[in-house]
């Protein structure tokens, strides 16, 4: 063995031997620093003979890259085996839980009416509102509400200690057919709206709230027929209860404001102990409806001879238990965090055609 | 309105099944509330005799009976006073179900001894009250029959809920004459032969209040004997609810129920003097004959003679001038009141009456005869005696009225096409006249004065044909994808909304009406009910924040004490119900390993609440100035109103202790409210986006650690600083609060991180420099210096 030989394995041994990152530094300053042996020998090469040069210098160059390469991979290895150290101190007991983040929620009832608003959008229908302090014309006379007529005290109505702007008695609106006529009296026909929002009645035990809320549908238009009516029911309860075998009955019935008016029952059916909208094999009441009365289209100054229509009405808090299960009305008004947490719906759970209109 | 089965057969011909009646009664707009068949409970009970009577061996009260129900003698402990040899009465054998016990009968030993059924009480069958003792029938009854049978109670009752327009379907008749013209069988004419009058009516009979009451028509009938009415009668009325009283009275429910027509009945030797219709006198009193007294006024209408009023008029009998067992001669009363003097006096009075009901619909104003002669009729052959001749005071109304009817409406506003010939027969077997011509001249029976034009017609024709043949027609729809409706208004509130609910707080909605102490520290109610349910309910909320600390305290009360609640709705004013998001923070918030229990929310947090909503529905948060405090509601040290020039558009803060006080509520309580009705109003503007591309330099950030004034906001000296060089200054951030050491007594030290943009080339020193030269300088006129 020649003496580079001897060298090469001395130094790759020192390498190999050193421990840490300071010992592999000593390696290399004793091996290739200024006054290292390994320079040392390449400058020997400035005093040989070409011939001697030529044989040994590439020999020599040979040990320098390979003690570099050695010192190099011996760095990298050293710091790999610190980084394992380091990441084997470095633990988290990653089951312990997040900090909570409060979930919100949106109440049932507006969810309902965002369904509602997006069904009837489809079927050209806007959203109208009016005021919930309302004048008797608006809630009763303009409806066709006979003074005195019984249909009046079967609303229950709350009237208002003060008096409006005018002098004129106030009551809160027992239904959202007021809106109808704010509609009528306020643009052109033809229109096409549903007006959702708080009604109040007097009446209060488990399935009646004084307070609770109502969606009306009126469309004034040339030609529309109470056959018009039933399609749009039909489509609007198929498209709300996501179900295609939605099964309407049609009973003649009676409110001051329509004629010929209609009592609408949807069927149903029980599964798991609960009814389901869909099928029949019962029948429930859900909606009011009818063609607007002539006294009222005329009251909104319109002629009832050029202009016709429909209107239907029907409670939101119940669509949405019939929906989404609840049972009990009273609990939509308690604010009961854990009520509103389990029946509450998402943020992001807008309803929208191409993603449902249920959640 | 009930009516058994049997009862509508008497005015309807048919062959159809119960179902069938009920289908179609249903499909013609009369709601069938419910239909009960009373005789198919009791169907396992039997007509039997008591054959032997002996004392119980072991129990005083007791006896043992041997009772045959047809199938031979069955021995029966009984404990019924009543039971004796020889009587018949109604037995159970083992199996039957009692209704009244809610049990099912076995064979069983009672004190030793073995009992094999049961003699049962009126009580037990649920078909009385009595139970004094066992039920005694006659000692024809048919032993081994079933009772149901025997007793007529095999006979299905109808339950029917009548609209307020259907004042005909108030009678049995009517709903006969609505099947019929449906075709399920044929009317039955009305039987109304004439009873001659044997004398002169011996009372005077007027009506001195044409208005109230046009007509009133009345005879005597004299020598009757007023006993119980017959069982058939009987059985009738209380099928249907009634308690059964004496023949006459029973007489005039009978005919009110029939005919929809109400009558009355006096004792004619009560009555002193001329019976007469007219208005009541303030202060007048009645004693009705639901035994209570109502204090009458001049608008209501009566019947009184000489010694006082006698009868609310159309509405309740008097208690002292009816019929008794000892009534010898009656006056009988059929008069026409006006149905909104009735609807009126009821409402009053709040008097709910069978004969309000009926004349607040309004009866058959060409009924008056008819219903005179049925019921003088029927009171000769239950009480006997003869009749007078009729007195006649003013006259009924003539209610029919013809209507224009262009038969093409069926389908036109019906969406129904029915041939002009089957309309006619429609029309016909309701009662109407028909003119065939162009128009149609249609005249309303006198019974239906509800109809008043063609619409009212297009009903009755779809109605009877059947609504289920309407077929569905889709709406009109305009071309292309369905445009847009939602309104600006309607935008804000749903972002509003969701926005919310994705920052962790949960939607309730609460009462609009809250309790007037609860309204007063909001600035009190500008509307309170004048018939609340409750105090609690009564004046209309100034604020969503009561209702929402009311559901806070509930939360509280059932061990939920994180409350992140919010909601949007009207606020009632004087003049407006501006719509309003309102939020509550309350509870102390979750421990938690890492950061243990987080401080309560605090102003802070509805500030960033608040914020984050108006951001949602497009305020210009950035321009919003921030003036302390808000609303006396809140504390007045740490709360805020968010305005924009003079619009109030938020406030928010922690709730003053005294509210939470007043709410009951544990622990602080933090909350805003967003007036989004105060919002500026958006600009409309195109869908395209102002010109933008991202800065290619970078910016430069410096940071400035002002001393100020310990009362300076720090608002105002970022506003300062931001506004040293609009051009440069993209950003002003305060990144630290101090006071303590090293901070001078009444100062605090603000430290402030800028950001400037470069625009296109890099700022050079000179230019930083004068920029923060500009910064200290705006600072310094706040009273502001640079820490050394």
């Amino acid at each position: 063995m020649s003496n580079l030989d001897q060298m090469r394995e001395e130094w790759l041994g020192r390498v190999a031997g050193a421990e840490d990152a300071a010992a592999l530094e000593a390696v290399r300053v004793a091996a290739l620093g200024k006054q290292g042996a390994v320079t040392a020998l390449l400058k020997t090469l400035g005093g040989m003979s070409p011939d001697e040069r030529q044989e040994t210098g590439p020999r020599i160059h040979a040990l320098r890259e390979t003690v570099t390469g050695a010192l190099a991979e011996r760095k990298e290895a050293l710091e790999a085996a610190e980084l394992d150290a380091r990441l084997a101190r470095e633990t988290a007991d990653v089951t312990l839980p997040v900090a909570p983040a409060p979930r919100g929620s949106v109440h049932p009832v507006s969810q309902v009416m965002d369904e509602l608003a997006e069904i009837f959008a489809d079927l050209g229908f806007s959203v109208a509102s009016g005021p919930e302090i309302e004048d008797d014309w608006h809630n009763f006379t303009a409806l066709n509400f006979p003074p005195d007529h019984p249909a009046r005290a079967m609303h229950d109505t709350f009237y208002l200690s003060e008096k409006g702007a005018e002098g004129g008695d106030r009551l809160l609106r027992t239904h959202t057919s007021p809106v109808q006529i704010r509609a009528m009296t306020g643009r052109e026909p033809p229109l096409y709206i549903i007006a959702p929002g708080r009604v109040y009645r007097s009446d209060s035990d488990a399935t009646h709230t004084p307070m609770f809320h109502q969606i009306e549908g009126l469309v004034i238009e040339k030609g529309i027929t109470l056959a018009h009516l039933k399609w749009t029911l039909e489509t609007f309860l198929k498209a709300f209860f996501e179900r295609d075998d939605i099964v309407l009955r049609l009973r003649p019935s009676f409110f001051p404001f329509t004629e010929p008016s209609v009592e609408v029952d949807v069927g149903y059916s029980i599964e798991k102990g609960k009814r389901v909208i869909g099928g029949s094999d019962g029948w429930m009441e859900v909606l009011g409806s009818g063609m607007v009365h002539p006294n009222v289209i005329r009251a909104c100054g319109l002629d009832p001879d050029e202009w016709q229509g429909f209107a239907f009405g029907t409670g939101v808090d119940r669509l949405a238990m019939l929906k989404y299960g609840m049972d009990d009305l009273r609990a939509f008004f308690d604010g009961d965090g854990r009520w509103l947490g389990h029946y509450g719906f998402g943020a992001l759970d807008v309803p929208t055609l191409s993603g449902g209109v249920g959640a | 309105m009930k009516f058994t089965l049997s009862w509508l057969k008497e005015h309807l011909e048919t062959k159809a099944t119960l179902d069938q009646i009920v289908d179609q009664l249903t499909a013609l707009g009369l709601e069938v509330e419910g239909v009960e068949n009373p005789g198919a409970k009791l169907a396992a009970f039997r007509v039997a005799e008591v054959l032997t009577a002996a004392p119980h061996p072991q129990a005083d009260k007791l006896q043992v009976l041997t009772v045959d129900a047809g199938d031979g003698p069955l021995q029966v402990v009984c404990g019924a006073p009543n039971a004796r040899a020889g009587m018949r009465g109604v037995f159970g054998a083992p199996g039957a179900y009692v209704p009244g016990l809610d049990v099912t009968l076995a064979v069983r030993a009672v004190r030793g001894v073995e009992s094999n059924g049961m003699m049962c009480s009126t009580r037990e069958l649920e078909l009385g009250e009595d139970h004094d003792g066992i039920i005694e029938l006659p000692a024809d009854a048919p032993v081994g029959t079933a009772f149901s049978d025997y007793a007529g109670l095999d006979d299905p009752v109808i339950d029917l809920s009548i609209n307020p327009n259907r004042q005909d379907c108030m009678g049995v008749h009517g709903i006969a004459r609505d099947l019929a013209a449906a075709g399920l069988g044929t009317l039955k004419a009305v039987a109304a032969e004439p009873v001659a009058g044997n004398f002169p009516c011996p009372i005077d009979i007027r009506t001195d209040d044409p208005e109230g009451c046009p007509a009133f028509y009345g005879r005597v009938v004299r020598g009757v004997r007023n006993g119980a009415s017959p069982d058939w009668l009987q059985q009738r009325l209380k099928a249907v609810g009634q308690r059964p009283i004496s023949a006459l009275v029973d007489m005039t429910n009978y005919i009110m129920l029939s005919y929809g027509r109400p009558l009355h009945v006096y004792d004619l030797a009560k009555l002193n003097g001329a019976v007469v219709a007219r208005r009541a006198r303030d202060g007048e009193t009645v004693e009705a004959l639901n035994g209570k007294t109502y204090a009458l006024d001049a608008s209501m209408t009566v019947i009184a003679d000489d010694s006082g009023v006698h009868d609310i008029g159309g509405i309740m009998g008097g208690e002292h001038s009816g019929v008794t067992e000892t009534t010898t001669d009656i006056l009988i009363e059929c008069a026409y009141f006006d149905p909104a003097h009735i609807a009126r006096t009821g409402q009053k009075l709040a008097l709910a009456s069978d004969a309000r009901s009926r004349f607040e619909r309004g009866v058959d104003p060409r009924f008056l005869d008819d219903g005179l002669e049925i019921t003088t009729r029927m009171a000769i052959e239950l009480a006997g005696g003869e009749a007078s001749e009729v007195i006649r005071a003013g006259s009924p109304p003539a209610l029919e009225r013809e209507v224009a009817y262009r038969p093409t409406r069926a389908a036109g506003l019906g969406g129904l096409d029915i041939p002009e010939d089957r309309q006619a027969e429609i029309l016909a077997r309701l009662g109407f006249t028909v003119e065939r011509g162009s128009p149609w001249r249609v005249t309303s029976p006198s019974w239906r004065r509800d109809i008043e034009g063609e619409a009212d017609i297009v009903e009755e024709v779809i109605r009877v044909e059947g609504l289920d043949k309407v077929a569905s027609t889709p709406l009109p729809r305009a071309p292309g994808v369905a445009k847009p409706t939602a309104t600006p208004e309607q935008m804000v509130e749903r972002r509003v909304r969701r926005t919310a609910a994705t920052r962790g707080l949960s939607e309730a909605i609460t009462w609009s009406f809250i309790a007037e102490s609860e309204a007063t520290p909001f600035g009190g109610a500008a509307w309170n009910l004048a018939n609340p349910i409750s105090e609690e309910m009564k004046a209309m909320r100034p604020s969503l924040l009561p209702g929402l600390l009311s559901a806070a305290r509930r939360n509280q009360a059932r061990g939920n004490d994180s409350i992140r609640l919010f909601e949007i709705g009207r606020r009632y004013l004087a003049d407006a119900e501006p719509l309003t998001a309102s939020l509550l923070l309350a509870g102390s918030p979750a421990r938690h390993w890492r950061a243990g229990r987080g401080p309560a929310a605090d102003w802070a947090d509805a500030k960033a609440e608040a914020l984050a909503l108006l951001a949602a529905a497009g305020a210009p948060v950035d321009n919003l100035q921030v003036s302390a405090p808000a609303g006396p509601a809140y504390h007045p040290g740490r709360s805020a109103k968010l305005t924009l020039g003079k619009a109030v558009l938020a406030e928010f803060g922690e709730l003053h202790p005294r509210i939470l006080r007043a709410f009951d509520l544990d622990g602080s309580a933090a909350a805003a409210e967003v007036y989004l009705d105060a919002l500026p109003p958006r600009r409309a503007g195109g869908r395209m986006r102002a010109a933008y591309a991202p800065p290619t330099l970078q910016p430069v950030r410096r940071d400035f650690a002002f001393l100020v004034p310990a009362a300076l906001e720090a608002d105002k000296l970022l506003r300062a600083v931001r506004g040293a060089d609009k051009q440069a200054i993209v950003a002003a951030s305060l990144f630290d609060v101090f006071t303590g050491a090293g901070v001078g007594e009444g100062e605090k030290s603000l430290a402030v991180e800028i950001v400037l943009q470069p625009a296109d080339k890099s700022f050079t020193d000179e230019e930083l420099k004068t920029i923060g030269e500009r910064i200290v300088a705006s600072a310094a006129k706040l009273g502001a210096r640079l820490r050394d």
